[in-house]
């Protein structure tokens, strides 16, 4: 290779792609999301009616993480012309050069391949495969095929970040039961508003990378209205998990104050026009992104200090003759 | 010919090389715990009964 052509591989950042280094492995699982897949797994996982040895705990939490870091690296090697675009993702390993396309497609897959495998393994098939499932569905349905082609596709991949509790929950009983879809509906629900609520805020990148978002195919006004509307489904479906075996006299505290904090931001947000946001800088759609952090935080603590305190014969309602 | 040490790329391949090692030791130790475990439950005895009945 002469010297010529080394510096043609050279990019803008002054590496060459195979100079990457561990960090940038890491980056391609998109850490921070993984925080919210772990924890959520991880409540799943220990709300469930089934004991299970701390090792293979530790193990499933490991191995559902890595799966969702699998499919984070896959969803970069597919977006790195979009990555490239915007101001927000542009320094992602793949638009800075420091990280092939390639090297991020088998770095991606071969994860997929061990955390499904050593899941499955280490707990069950039907854990397994809902992991399985859901890197399809997130890498193949979202990420490839729905994203850059409906305005809705902030609600398809909501259900896929939704999955993780019950992959946690599948996991620990080996079944899916009412308790690990309502898991699901919380953070399938919660998704649109926390995410459009952002959009009225933060304008532009997705304006440049020709991603197609509810507040400009359908306009601002709407996306007011589908905030709301999203809200309310949410906090009905939030209020009702009380009274199942993940809720509890804590849990139901902490979703009616939750609840209506987040119901009063989405009216507020419904009434408000462009000119009354602009005037404040946007400041009631902040509160809500901020508020919307908490409300799923508080929410998951809640069922896992439900889950706590019937392991020590509190807690509940007793309505499912929990112990 | 000459040859220049490129430092940062020694250091970022190093970097990489530790952050592997220390994963796939992790990895051993995760599997040799699952294993244990394994081996250490009813669901496992009973399949060696099972194979001795048989």
């Amino acid at each position: 290779m002469s010297d010529a052509s080394v510096d043609t591989a050279r990019t803008a950042s002054g590496l060459q792609p195979h100079d990457a280094g561990f960090g940038d492995f890491f980056a391609l699982l998109k850490p921070r999301v993984m925080t919210l897949v772990v924890f959520t797994a991880f409540v799943g996982l220990l709300a469930a009616p089934a004991s299970v040895h701390p090792v293979v705990g530790l193990a499933a939490i490991l191995f559902i993480a890595v799966g969702g870091g699998a499919a984070g690296a896959l969803n970069m090697w597919w977006e790195s012309d979009i990555d490239a675009l915007m101001k927000r993702t542009s320094r992602r390993p793949i638009p800075a050069g420091r990280v092939t396309r390639d090297e991020a497609f088998a770095f991606g897959m071969a994860l997929v391949a061990m955390s499904v495998v050593m899941l499955w393994l280490a707990t069950n098939a039907l854990a397994a495969a809902i992991l399985a499932f859901t890197i399809f569905f997130y890498v193949v349905i979202y990420t490839m095929g729905l994203k850059r082609w409906t305005p809705q596709n902030i609600v398809i991949g909501g259900a896929a970040g939704a999955f993780p509790p019950m992959i946690g929950w599948a996991a620990a009983t080996g079944t899916v039961s009412l308790e690990s879809v309502l898991m699901f509906g919380l953070i399938f629900l919660w998704t649109p508003p926390h995410f459009w609520a952002l959009a009225l805020f933060m304008r532009g990148d997705y304006d440049t990378a020709g991603v197609p978002m509810l507040t400009v195919t359908h306009g601002r006004r709407s996306t007011r209205r589908h905030i709301l509307g999203y809200t309310m489904v949410l906090a009905a479906m939030a209020v009702g998990a009380a009274f199942t075996g993940i809720g509890g006299p804590v849990y139901l505290g902490v979703a009616l104050v939750f609840n209506a904090a987040f119901l009063r931001d989405a009216v507020a947000i419904w009434r408000r026009d462009e000119e009354m946001a602009e005037a404040d800088n946007f400041k009631v759609e902040r509160h809500a992104f901020k508020l919307s952090l908490w409300y799923l935080f508080a929410h998951f603590s809640a069922i896992l200090a439900e889950a706590t305190l019937g392991s020590f014969g509190l807690g509940g309602f007793g309505l499912e003759g929990w112990s | 010919m000459s040859f220049r040490v490129t430092h940062d790329l020694h250091r970022r391949r190093f970097g990489r090389n530790l952050g592997l090692g220390l994963v796939l030791a992790g990895l051993v130790a995760l599997v040799f715990g699952l294993t244990v475990v394994k081996v250490t439950t009813d669901d496992f005895r009973m399949l060696v009964d099972q194979e001795e009945v048989q």
